[in-house]
């Protein structure tokens, strides 16, 4: 390639290609977002058509729908397709449509990075999923796939479910480093650490977890496939290995895994309440500095997931000790939230209303993963259904309430168009009440004696997998109205004003409704009233 | 509007772009082709390789045609110094995962010699382990006499450190200065080009890709020696399992390196690299510290203690 | 409306609440019989009351909040965004209240952690899916062992007849203990990790392969104890109960010298030779009872993973590699040594039934004698 090449681009003409090579070939953070989105949506809706499966499977006591094998491997897959597959792609799209407008920037910092970041998605769930059709079926040892269940007697999918989860964090790992590089590189001057938007600091903070932990997943796999392939015994006693080593590695990327499923979500919460408190955050300081906290807390209390595999007494202990902190930043967190609300001018519209449901529901959660922490307690609770209870808890109404808050908050934005607030209103009072129903009981059933990942069980359960899986459908057939909901503003809303909400603070809010294809072309000037809302 | 190539105050976003997602094609053809050899090798069946190669072929075509845009933008000078800053935090942090991808393994190496091993041969806070369920098991590292050698079978002896006093004749020590200063000519590469020394740049870099050839030639020359003369293997438990797998993805980077390193002798040759625009270079002499001192670590660890 | 609706969803919140304190004891933990199970049902409360407590007063401020701070009540904004004095009291004060939680939690914890001084030793051992129970001498020596295994019916399980009281909490052969002891178990597995749990005795413990846990427990009442395998073994998982029975001192040491009786009476079935007819009977049953969780009651198995016996070319082709996969198993894989559960009797018949059924007819017969042959040519 000798020296100069010319090239005539006009660079800041380019908009968006034609047909499906926009899509495929795009290099821009809006069209990369969308793809993130929707790529989650289709996959909660197959995730959850599995959970489906299992709460028709749990609806009675007795064999009715499948066999226990094929019921693991629903278990298996619901589990990983809702972690991997639905809530981190989603965040990953709310941060490349929010994060550079929320500081200024013209795009993410590198784009083809980030194309490339997307498109490996779609293959790695096509190959996860692709595995329930093999020979011996899908995975069937849990998304937590302890060895040796998930070396030695493995069906032979294993070795693609591995490749899969490669591929996953790979994609995970690229969108870290592109969000850490924008957010460091790309704010608008005056954009200083301290003044950035919330949700800009949770994916900060989430990217430095994800970098840290998706490689040790990696390697825990990778031991896995050499277990299966090579003959190595890492995780076999007889060769002077140890299977609880498998769970160490693997909890080392689960406990911050669980994290990063959730402090996006305690962005987008802290982005919605001052706005519709028409009041600016309270202690916005020691929001960030919780973050940092429970991030830096999340790499020291994995084997909380392990209390009864044996581990000597100090162990458990320290473990113990260190989960049980977690309480304060996150309380830290929950306080602010309400003492924003407080004395503010409140209006409810659907944003707000998930995010109060959150900060409730996911207290909810909160509390009863503290009193998994308690060790000796633990030994009760350990794999039952009140674990399930606790982290759909979490999960589903936190994470996943967290990502429709944010939907319904800044769709307006994104498209130039108001989605309908009674539409909105009915998708929340169906799934608030579908999910309570949903996964209230299963507290009970836990307490009671009901073991998880079962596909049958002994009659006392039976009153509470009834109103579970009740509450399981209305749950899920609720979830139409919001594909429902979007696909008609995106058609035919109402045209939305470029600030949206009259409580909005922040740059977003200053670009038009929907934003230019590239948001900054040049910085903007970051005055205070527009620093973090 | 105005255009990147003059107007510097512009973040260079480039047009929209093939490569990404033939990327993402490629990989997956690769490791399912993989997937598909392996299990067909386990069970004792015919492999087929179709898959595999379309993914070398499709990874190979679009990767040299991504880098080649790459370096013809810039040619072109339409990065500004902000575009070039993202390289070097996305440079930084990705040798910082591949950190911790390393940090699962040397953990897997901790936790195994420091517990694992003791409890099966019955000492420490588990040692009732060893005691009830092994007790012909001796906890010494490296292990040589496995808990149960009729299903991993023991070597005849390890890789271990002979002590400092023999380690000229201990070729993993010669290996460590091999690479030691193949870390130091690579940097003299860096200093050539930033003083517009060419002659220089390409001497360096020329003997750091020559140093990294033969630490792999000796590398593979231990391999051989480990599986055929010391029935040292992968299946010989958890000492050959951690020290393969430590080294082994070990030789990978350093295979990477070296490559990478030859693709910027080859540009070195071309003409490419300024004294105040040598991004790639510097990016592949990062890498190659960074395989540097992970090797550092697994003489220690591995090797030494 | 919104608060009309928020209201009511409280309301329905507490009548639900209201309702449940009518079965409370279905709803909550299990007190359990033992002392460590009360401990960790006091500590179980004592957690819940102070979460319910700070949810309360959490909620509470939220819910007057949303109900007076309102737009549509003319509420307006206050300014202030900080109070460095009151986010130090939150934090100071739930750090007390977590103090005053791990006290106690380490207190029990250490009680657990103590499995010295035992009466008797008991080694659990877990299998693709049933629980081996042998009980050792003071040199740790078997003297007496056997499989535990679910005994609900497969018409239960498939709808075919009506579900028992004990339905999928039952086994054939459950762990019989004597009431006042502290019994030591020695907790560990065969193939993949299991759990053992027994929800009374407040002892809930992994079972690795090739690992050895303790765990120690003292029950007062007598009575049938039944909880379940608690970690992902595979298939059957749900179908692996643990059960209990604590009994007086002397029916204890009756009910062990029948079984030692029982014990040697099988081995001496060893010795004898059978009719082909009684071969196949036998052979039945241990084939229905032990394999065909596997390989399935009409021999199909589920393959790849777990292979068909009709018209396997083992179980059609020389016999000792047939007796050779069954004595030894498979290293490796869920076929278990059998011989470590079957006495040579039932491994003949077992063998027989085969080769002879499921679409086999090779023809030929085994007897005990044959397996034991085989043995001890090894
Ligand atoms: C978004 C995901 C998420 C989040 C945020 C959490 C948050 C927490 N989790 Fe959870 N957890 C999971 C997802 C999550 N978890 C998952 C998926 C599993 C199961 C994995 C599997 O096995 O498949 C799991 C399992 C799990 C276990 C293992 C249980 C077992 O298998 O036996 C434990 C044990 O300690 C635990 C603890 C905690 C704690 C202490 C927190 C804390 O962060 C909670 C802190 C919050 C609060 C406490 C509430 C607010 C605080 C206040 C109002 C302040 C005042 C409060 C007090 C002083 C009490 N979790
Ligand atoms: C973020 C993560 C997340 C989310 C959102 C959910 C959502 C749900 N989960 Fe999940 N769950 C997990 C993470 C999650 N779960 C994990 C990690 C496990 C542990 C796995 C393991 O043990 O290994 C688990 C396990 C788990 C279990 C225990 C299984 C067992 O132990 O055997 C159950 C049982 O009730 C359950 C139920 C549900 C339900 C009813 C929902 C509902 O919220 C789902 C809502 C339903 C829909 C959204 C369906 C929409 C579909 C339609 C309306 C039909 C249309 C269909 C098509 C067009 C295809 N989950
Ligand atoms: C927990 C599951 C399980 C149970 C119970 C089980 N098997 Fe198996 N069996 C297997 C598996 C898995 C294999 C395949 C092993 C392999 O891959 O080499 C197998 C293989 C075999 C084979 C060799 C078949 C072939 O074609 O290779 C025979 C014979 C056999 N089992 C007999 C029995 C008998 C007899 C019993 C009962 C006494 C039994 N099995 C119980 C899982 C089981
Ligand atoms: Cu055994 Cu679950
Ligand atoms: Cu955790």
């Amino acid at each position: 390639m000798s020296a100069v090449i010319e090239t005539h681009h006009d660079d800041h003409h380019h908009g968006p290609g034609k047909g499906i090579t926009r899509w495929l070939f795009t290099t821009n953070h809006k069209d990369i977002g969308t793809l993130y989105l929707w790529f989650s949506f289709i996959m909660f809706l197959v995730g959850g058509a599995m959970a489906l499966v299992i709460r028709a499977e749990l609806f009675q006591p007795g064999l009715q729908f499948v066999h226990p094998e094929f019921f693991n491997q629903m278990t298996t897959n619901h589990g990983l397709i809702m972690v991997f597959g639905v809530i981190m792609p989603a965040m990953v799209g709310l941060a490349n449509w929010q994060v550079p407008m929320m500081i200024g920037a013209p795009d993410m910092a590198l784009p083809r990075l980030n194309n490339l970041s997307f498109w490996i998605l779609p293959f790695a769930g096509g190959l996860l999923v692709s595995t329930l059709f093999m020979d011996g079926g899908g995975p069937n040892f849990g998304w937590t796939f302890y060895a040796p269940l998930s070396t030695t007697y493995a069906p032979p999918s294993t070795t693609f479910f591995i490749f899969a989860v490669h591929l996953l964090g790979a994609s995970s790992i690229m969108g870290s480093i592109n969000i850490i590089a924008t957010i460091l590189n790309l704010r608008a001057p005056g954009m200083t650490l301290m003044k950035m938007p919330l949700f800009v600091w949770t994916w900060l903070i989430t990217a430095y977890l994800l970098l840290a932990v998706m490689p040790v997943l990696a390697g825990a796999v990778t031991m896995m496939l050499f277990d299966i392939h090579f003959h190595t015994s890492f995780f076999n006693a007889a060769g002077g290995g140890d299977p609880v080593m498998f769970q160490h590695v693997f909890w080392f990327f689960g406990h911050p895994e669980v994290y990063i499923l959730i402090l996006p979500a305690f962005g987008v919460v802290s982005q919605i309440i001052p706005t519709f408190a028409r009041k600016p955050l309270f202690g916005y300081d020691s929001m960030v500095y919780a973050v940092a906290s429970i991030a830096f807390l999340s790499f020291i209390v994995w084997a909380h997931h392990m209390f009864t595999v044996g581990m000597p007494l100090a162990g458990q202990l320290f473990f113990m000790y260190a989960t049980m902190l977690i309480a304060i930043p996150t309380g830290v967190k929950v306080f602010n939230w309400v003492s924003t609300m407080w004395r503010g001018s409140m209006t409810f519209e659907t944003p707000m209303l998930f995010a109060i449901a959150f900060v409730v529901l996911f207290t909810i959660g909160g509390f009863s993963g503290l009193m998994l922490a308690i060790t000796p307690v633990d030994f009760q609770y350990h794999d039952t259904y009140f674990v399930v209870a606790h982290f759909h808890y979490v999960l589903v109404p936190g994470a996943v309430f967290g990502i429709f808050a944010a939907v319904y908050y800044w769709l307006p934005k994104w498209c130039g168009r108001m989605y309908d607030e009674a539409m909105g209103r009915l998708h929340f009072w169906l799934s608030f009440i579908g999910v309570n129903l949903t996964f209230f009981p299963q507290h009970f059933s836990g307490l009671a004696g009901m073991p998880r990942r079962i596909p049958d069980y002994s009659i006392q359960f039976a009153d509470f997998n009834m109103w579970s899986s009740i509450g399981a459908f209305i749950f899920g057939f609720s979830q139409l109205i919001l594909l429902y909901t979007v696909i008609k503003t995106i058609k035919s809303g109402e045209p939305a004003s470029d600030r949206v909400w009259d409580g909005a603070h922040g740059l977003e809010w200053t670009l038009p409704s929907p934003p230019p294809y590239h948001s900054f072309t040049h910085p903007p000037v970051v005055t205070d009233a527009e620093a973090h809302s | 509007m105005a255009n990147a190539a003059e107007d510097k105050s512009i973040y260079y976003v480039p047009e929209n772009g093939w490569y990404p997602v033939w990327v993402a094609l490629g990989v997956t053809c690769l490791l399912v082709g993989a997937g598909r050899w392996l299990n067909a090798i386990k069970v004792g069946g015919e492999p087929s390789f179709i898959v595999l190669w379309a993914g070398v072929i499709i990874l190979t075509v679009v990767l040299f045609s991504w880098f080649n845009k790459v370096i013809q933008e810039n040619h072109a000078g339409l990065p500004n110094a902000q575009v070039k800053r993202s390289y070097v935090w996305g440079m930084s942090w990705f040798i910082f995962s591949e950190v911790m991808f390393f940090f699962a393994f040397f953990g897997a190496l901790f936790y195994a010699r420091v517990f694992a091993v003791s409890w099966l041969g019955g000492e420490g806070d588990k040692g009732i382990t060893g005691d009830y369920l092994w007790p012909q098991f001796t906890p010494d590292w490296p292990v040589v006499n496995n808990p149960d050698p009729s299903r991993f079978t023991n070597p005849h002896e390890s890789m271990a450190s002979p002590g400092v006093g023999n380690w000229l004749s201990y070729l993993p020590f010669w290996n460590t200065l091999i690479l030691l200063s193949s870390s130091v000519t690579v940097h003299f590469a860096h200093t050539a080009v930033k003083n517009n020394n060419r002659g220089g740049l390409k001497a360096w870099l020329g003997l750091t890709v020559a140093l990294g050839a033969l630490f792999l030639f000796v590398q593979g020359y231990e391999y051989h020696h480990a599986y055929q003369e010391l029935g040292l293997t992968l299946g010989s438990g958890i000492y050959g399992s951690t020290f393969f797998i430590l080294t082994g993805f070990h030789g990978f980077h350093v295979t990477l390196g070296t490559f990478i390193l030859l693709m910027q002798l080859v540009r070195a040759f071309r003409g490419h690299f300024k004294p105040d625009d040598q991004f790639g270079l510097e990016a592949a002499s990062w890498y190659w510290h960074f395989v540097d001192v992970v090797w550092v670590c697994l003489f220690i660890f591995v090797y030494v203690l | 409306m919104n608060v009309k609706a928020i209201m009511r969803a409280t309301l329905g919140a507490a009548l639900v609440v209201a309702a449940a304190c009518g079965y409370a004891d279905e709803l909550n933990m299990r007190v359990g019989v033992t002392e460590v199970s009360e401990s960790v049902y006091g500590l179980h409360m004592l957690i819940l009351y102070i979460c319910c407590g700070i949810g309360v007063i959490v909620f509470g401020a939220m819910a007057y909040s949303i109900y007076h701070h309102r737009k549509s009540r003319g509420a307006v904004a206050a300014k202030f965004h900080e109070n460095t004095r009151l986010e130090i009291f939150w934090t100071v004060i739930p750090t007390f209240i977590l103090v005053g939680m791990a006290i106690p939690a380490t207190q029990v914890l250490i009680k657990m952690y103590d499995t010295g001084g035992e009466d008797m030793t008991v080694e659990v051992r877990g299998y693709q899916w049933k629980w081996q129970y042998k009980y050792l001498d003071e040199n740790r020596n078997n003297t007496l062992s056997f499989f535990s295994s679910l005994a609900t019916s497969q018409d239960e399980i498939h709808n075919k007849a009506i579900k028992g009281e004990h339905y999928l909490l039952e086994v054939d052969n459950p762990l019989v203990v004597p009431t006042g002891k502290k019994v030591r178990l020695l907790v560990t597995a065969n193939d993949v990790i299991h759990s053992w749990w027994v929800p009374d005795f407040g002892v809930k413990r992994d079972a690795i392969p090739g690992i050895l846990n303790d765990i120690w427990f003292i029950a007062d009442e007598p009575g049938i104890y039944r909880g379940q395998c608690t970690e992902l073994c595979g298939k059957d998982h749900g179908f692996m109960p643990v059960v209990v029975r604590v009994v007086p001192e002397d029916e204890y040491r009756d009910w062990y010298s029948a079984q030692s009786a029982a014990y040697t009476e099988r081995e001496a079935m060893a010795r004898q030779t059978f009719s082909p007819d009684e071969l196949m009977t036998m052979g039945e049953q241990v084939y229905t009872k032990v394999c065909s969780t596997c390989h399935q009651a009409n021999g199909q198995g589920l393959p790849p993973v777990f292979p068909a016996i009709s018209g396997s070319p083992v179980a059609t082709g020389p016999r000792d590699a047939h007796i050779a996969a069954v004595y030894n198993g498979r290293p490796g894989t869920a076929m278990q040594a059998f011989s470590a559960q079957l006495n040579a009797a039932e491994l003949a018949a077992v063998i027989h039934y085969q080769r002879n059924a499921l679409g086999n007819s090779v023809g030929d017969v085994t007897q005990p004698v044959d397996i034991l042959n085989w043995a001890a040519a090894q």
